[in-house]
């Protein structure tokens, strides 16, 4: 069995929020110095979706990311949590692709792949938060797709799925291959470990550049962003104090009770 | 000649009435087909429609198109999509809007590639440019960091929108409207993959989105067994309890229980947010709460920005007198 997880590579979206800056002109959040960028955690998710049944059934894992600049530390991180290949999609071209042209990219890398039983990635990528990808790139393939997984399992030539619902969960099968997109509570991503660090030195890499896929240059973006900007917000907090917690606490009651009486 | 349908809606059914966020789509797409000089049609996939067409009518439709076969009766993508693609291309509507819920969010991004438009996900408001006439779409992006404005170059403009961002009407049970059945043909070889049983997991006590009043605990709160705090805190006013990803993912709390981003939207009269650092993903979920009351024992924490009142401490030391206070105040004056 044959598995591609597809990574991207975003901002860290749990950087302190003092650390967030827009770029105005260039209508984008700015790196923080210090701060790393990471991967999008539910495509960790994805991976650990991956290496589960790599454990569980024997499987190649195959990871792919596309973008510009794309850090070697990050994006090598699912080599060393157990991935066997990575498939790097990089190119300026590829900076700022919106999520159809992206979905279009992956595509044309996968069938250049060729051979796969399941496509994971992550029910959204943690800075534009769309959710966007994983569909697209089902529709782009001809392939069924189903979102928000929170556990999988391969039988036969049907992928068994328990997706996330607002009062519990859904099963649905879907003919193989197809796209799942995983939700965080499937699970964290394993720790890393250093054997499996040192294991991932001696992985096989590819690089691939647009010519490699023999794509025409990407579609005009279907959407404009017009602007980008920070929320205001006017609320000015009121400390409730005393001299101890309990004091607080009867103080706190009191405003409760003439604010939201029960 | 009869105006245009510009606007059309994606509905869902919730029993046998429209859903809360059907009834939203209406009263936003009213103003949207309003200031357009246009119509506002709504789609309808169901078993059976029952009266949910002149539902959509009381709540600002003008046309409904309902389309009835047992094939769809759970709500499964391939089937959806196949009828959808149809009747959205024969209406050919300039605007095309569905909730953000699990069947919006799964269904409007492949129901976008098929119709070759954009989509912008999860909008918070949306808006009729004056000068160009192109929908100006709004949505929350980093975490709810920071607002982005989309316009859309290609047609439908399509969003989904998230739950309370725009306001339903008062139905009005005597606008005309006209029903239009649709009959939905199905191309079996074309489905992929199959609904088979939904587990209904269970949650005592008030649904979260409906509570006046709810007590949410973070991953401060340290375990499962301190929730029975929040429990009785939120029990003064029949509130729920809420909490943020790391409680659910660490197992303590339901994960039905999440508010944020990726889980439950909320916006009650009052918002507990105890031991919870106020991260955007979590406030994404609460913001819009008409009081917020914070109990964190950092007072740097993020969530003071948020909130209108704030107690800086333990809860483990604040909780109980403020629970056995609220239970004199309840008991009544002692004799
Ligand atoms: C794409 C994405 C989606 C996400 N979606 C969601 C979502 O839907 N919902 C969600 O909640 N999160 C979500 N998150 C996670 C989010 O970024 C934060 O990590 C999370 O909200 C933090 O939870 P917390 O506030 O409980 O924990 P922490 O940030 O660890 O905060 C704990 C707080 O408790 C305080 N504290 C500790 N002990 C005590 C005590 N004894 N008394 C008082 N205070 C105490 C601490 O001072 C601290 O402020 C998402 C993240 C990503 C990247």
């Amino acid at each position: 069995m044959q598995v591609i997880v597809c990574l991207k590579q975003i901002l860290d979206p749990e950087m302190p929020s003092g650390s967030f800056h827009l770029d105005p002109n260039r209508k984008r959040a700015v790196p923080p110095p210090g701060t790393p960028p990471v991967l999008s955690p539910f495509d960790e998710n994805a991976l650990e979706a991956a290496l589960r049944l790599k454990d569980g059934q024997g499987a190649k894992v195959i990871a792919v990311s596309l973008g510009d600049k794309l850090a070697r530390a990050v994006v090598k991180k699912p080599l060393s949590a157990g991935a066997d290949e990575l498939v790097l999609l990089e190119d300026p071209e590829w900076e700022d692709l919106d999520h159809f042209a992206s979905a279009r990219v992956l595509a044309a890398a996968i069938r250049k792949i060729g051979e796969f039983d399941l496509i994971l990635t992550g029910r959204q990528a943690a800075d534009w938060d769309a959710g966007l990808v994983g569909s697209a790139l089902a529709e782009e393939l001809g392939l069924g797709c189903v979102t928000l997984a929170r556990k999988i399992e391969v039988v036969k030539d049907k992928v068994r799925v328990e997706r996330v619902a607002p009062d519990g969960y859904e099963v649905v099968e879907a003919l193989r291959p197809c796209v799942v997109t995983v939700d965080s509570e499937l699970g964290e991503l394993r720790q890393i470990t250093m054997p499996g660090i040192f294991a991932a030195k001696k992985k096989p890499i590819q690089e691939w550049k647009p010519a490699d896929l023999k794509l025409a240059s990407p579609a005009p973006a279907r959407c404009e962003l017009v602007d980008l900007y920070l929320p205001k917000r006017e609320t000015v907090c009121e400390i409730i104090g005393g001299e101890s917690p309990e004091e607080a606490a009867l103080k706190l009651a009191d405003k409760l009770l003439e604010k939201c009486p029960a | 000649m009869a105006k245009k349908i510009k606007v059309l809606a994606i509905g869902e059914l919730a029993g046998n009435q429209l859903s809360p966020g059907t009834r939203e789509l209406l009263g936003g797409g009213r103003d949207l087909a309003d200031s357009l000089g246009a119509r506002v049609g709504i789609v309808l996939l169901s078993e059976s429609a029952g009266k949910t067409g002149a539902e959509a009518i009381a709540y600002g439709a003008d046309e409904v198109y309902q389309a009835e076969a047992a094939f769809l009766k759970n709500y499964q993508p391939e089937v959806y999509l196949q009828v959808l693609e149809k009747i959205v291309k024969k209406v050919g509507p300039e605007i095309l809007l569905l909730a953000q819920t699990a069947t919006g969010r799964d269904l409007a991004p492949r129901l976008a590639c098929r119709l070759k438009t954009a989509l912008a996900p999860d909008c918070v408001a949306l808006a009729i440019d004056p000068d160009s006439g192109l929908l100006r779409m709004t949505r929350p992006v980093y975490g709810g960091r920071a607002l982005a404005v989309l316009v859309c170059k290609t047609r439908p403009q399509m969003a989904t929108v998230r739950f309370r961002a725009l306001k339903s009407r008062e139905p009005d049970p005597s606008r005309p409207g006209e029903i239009k059945p649709v009959t939905p043909e199905l191309d079996q070889s074309k489905i992929k993959s199959k609904f088979i049983e939904k587990v209904v997991e269970e949650v005592k006590g008030v649904p979260l989105e409906n509570a006046r009043v709810v007590a949410c605990g973070g991953r401060g709160m340290g375990g499962a067994e301190a929730y029975a705090l929040l429990e009785e805190l939120a029990q003064f006013w029949g509130g729920a309890v809420g909490a943020t990803r790391p409680a659910c993912d660490s197992g303590w709390v339901s994960s039905a229980r999440q508010i944020g981003l990726t889980g439950k939207i909320v916006s009650p009269n009052l918002y507990l947010a105890v031991a919870l650092s106020g991260s955007s993903q979590h406030m994404a979920g609460c913001g819009n709460s008409k009081m917020i009351v914070a109990i964190n024992k950092d007072p740097e924490a993020n969530i003071f920005s948020f909130a209108n009142y704030g107690v800086v401490g333990d809860y483990r030391r604040i909780l109980p007198p403020l629970i056995e206070r609220l239970k004199q105040v309840r008991k009544g004056p002692k004799d």
